[in-house]
């Protein structure tokens, strides 16, 4: 039987030492290296303690499936195959995770909306998979470029949803993500998302823990639980599920684990906020006009607030880390005194926005846009101009600058 | 700060989870009634009291307590069965006690005997079948006692504690965590230390949610 705690300061086969995860991130020292996101990806992989990692190589959103085969070649992953499809590679990592596996795996854009199926499987049968999501387009015609659109489908799945800004975000989230999705009264799948190609494909400097620590191995003893057995649920459900019984009990049963899943996420809520810092990070909160946003339209809102200052228009920023759990609370309280709340998003339907105004009062105050998709880059001089519109100032158009 | 307190049903056709009402799991070192963090030596109280006070108070034991699958395990088994002997030995004529395993988490109804054992599925049935008010949940898997505890609170007016190996339950009415033998010895302690000074509810329980 696995101890977690019992193998800390003990070597795994690649002599790496299993660390308690709290030191490791945060008291560990770190050493800044110039990487793609998908490298990063693969590094934060080498320290994770990963038994399986399931990839299918065809989506060419980020390399970081082929990457972390290389791990598997160095020996840092346990086992590691391609699936014959999305659908295929996610429900293989529920096998694994049956099993008592830790399990990660990639997917972007049309894999995920292929795989879909699978992710409230995932949630109901209560395994901690970690799942990358290297957002792209979904809709014909494809798109490799980032669009955030299925971050939207997977609100509703049951499964824990973080959308990194950086590259530096992702590094961290990866390893502390497992420890989230793995405490016992949580237990959940993690969809950890980044926009696609701004993160996955370009460079930047990220501190990265020792090569030489690694996360203590997951405990699949503490799971909520029992490991595989074809006669218990939640296995015994996929084959015999309550609907077949057609019953008010059944029926009851049924929405009780539901219910119990949701139970869950809201669980999470206390271990995210120790982990991650908070679902909510912010600045200049008190001011009039704030930009609301998560994912790398953060980062385009921060320049936009820097051209702002340049003019004499004070403007706030809030960072939503995590989408579920949902950060509602702390929202209400970030934004009680915003008089203009401007959500810019890499998508065409603008569900964040929508979920903001379904969280706060007087929700006239949302500005949904400025909106991008379809892979198009969001200059912050696009946000600058929505917000002046918004005050009532003169503001040029960009689309007209080449005129 | 939330108003929502976990009580004894039947609350509701379908009861909210508590976690989505707002209520937390209890810190290491504390416990929770109706849903208020207090410090654990209070929750062992008013467990003892619960127990005492029961007509026909109850302990299901699950499948990690079961089945002796690790040392541990054996060891909370005999411990569980010390908490069983306390019990009859300090209620009043009138009052019994019961000890009815849930072996697996397989659905059995509509064939299940619930004279024998409970199932997290419909664990109603137990309940209603046996007129019990007072029941303790012990190595049961989470996600199963949560699904049991919140059918429970809809359906009956069953009090309902559990005794949880991890980060306790919100769904009960009273919860422990990080249970161990220890502290299956020494809610057995409190049993002893107040017997005699509670009086029995000799009649079932009819008491609604006040939520």
């Amino acid at each position: 039987m696995a101890d977690t705690h019992s193998v800390i300061g003990t070597k795994n086969k690649k002599g790496q030492t299993f660390t308690d995860t709290w030191e490791m991130m945060n008291n560990a020292p770190r050493t800044p290296s110039f990487f793609t996101g998908s490298e990063v990806i693969k590094e934060a992989l080498r320290r994770a303690s990963c038994d399986v990692m399931i990839a299918y190589p065809i989506t060419p959103q980020s390399e970081a499936a082929a990457l972390i085969g290389e791990l598997f070649a160095e020996g840092y992953i346990g086992d590691y195959f391609r699936g014959e499809s999305e659908f295929a590679v996610m429900s293989q990592c529920a096998g694994a995770a049956f099993g008592g596996a830790r399990v990660f795996t990639t997917t972007a854009g049309p894999g995920t909306m292929r795989a879909m199926e699978n992710f409230p499987m995932w949630s109901g049968a209560r395994l901690p998979i970690q799942m990358i999501v290297t957002c792209r387009g979904i809709n014909s015609p494809l798109s490799i470029q980032p669009d955030t659109l299925e971050i939207a489908y997977l609100l509703n799945t049951g499964m824990l949803v973080w959308h990194a800004e950086t590259a530096q975000d992702f590094f961290d989230w990866i390893l502390k993500g497992y420890m989230v999705s793995e405490e016992p009264d949580v237990h959940l799948p993690l969809a950890l998302c980044c926009d696609g190609f701004f993160v996955t494909h370009t460079k930047d400097v990220v501190n990265l823990t020792p090569a030489d620590m690694c996360l203590p191995p997951y405990d699949p003893y503490r799971s909520p639980v029992p490991c595989m057995d074809m006669e218990c649920p939640p296995v015994r459900m996929m084959r015999d599920p309550f609907v077949m019984k057609s019953n008010y009990i059944s029926y009851a049963t049924h929405a009780s684990w539901q219910q119990e899943v949701w139970a869950a996420v809201e669980r999470s809520r206390k271990h995210t906020i120790k982990w991650i810092n908070g679902l909510i990070e912010t600045e200049n909160a008190d001011a009039e006009v704030l930009i609301v946003a998560s994912g790398t339209a953060v980062s385009q809102g921060r320049e936009a607030i820097r051209l702002l200052e340049d003019e004499g228009i004070r403007c706030g920023l809030v960072k939503i880390k995590s989408l579920r759990p949902w950060p509602g609370e702390e929202i209400r309280e970030a934004t009680k005194n915003a008089k203009h709340i401007i959500v810019p998003e890499f998508n065409v339907t603008g569900w964040l926005a929508k979920e903001i105004k379904a969280t706060i009062p007087n929700s006239e105050r949302v500005n949904a846009g400025p909106h991008v998709c379809g892979g198009m880059t969001m200059p912050p001089e696009i946000i600058v101009s929505e917000i002046k519109t918004l005050l009532g100032m003169r503001t040029m158009s960009l689309a007209g600058r080449g005129s | 700060m939330t108003q929502y307190r976990v009580l004894p049903g039947p609350e509701h056709f379908l009861p909210p989870s508590a976690a989505s009402m707002g209520i937390c799991l209890p810190n290491p070192g504390e416990a929770h009634i109706n849903g208020v963090i207090v410090p654990e030596e209070k929750a062992y109280e008013e467990a003892a009291k619960q127990f005492l006070m029961a007509r026909v108070p109850t302990l299901f034991p699950g499948p990690l307590v079961l089945w002796a699958w690790n040392e541990k395990a054996a060891k909370k088994a005999t411990a569980i069965r010390h908490l069983y002997n306390t019990l009859k030995e300090c209620v009043q004529p009138g009052q019994t006690p019961m000890l009815i395993p849930m072996p697996d988490y397989r659905p059995k109804y509509p064939k299940i005997n619930p004279e024998v054992e409970i199932n997290p599925n419909h664990p109603n049935l137990t309940i209603w079948h046996n007129k019990i008010d007072c029941c303790m949940f012990i190595g049961v898997h989470c996600h199963q006692a949560n699904l049991s505890l919140k059918i429970i609170r809809g359906g009956t007016s069953c009090y309902t504690i559990a005794m949880c190996a991890q980060a306790g339950h919100e769904d009960a009415m009273l919860s422990f965590r990080d249970a161990s033998v220890e502290k299956i010895m020494k809610l057995a302690e409190w049993v002893k230390k107040l017997k005699g000074t509670v009086q029995p509810r000799l009649t079932s329980a009819k008491s609604g949610a006040s939520n």
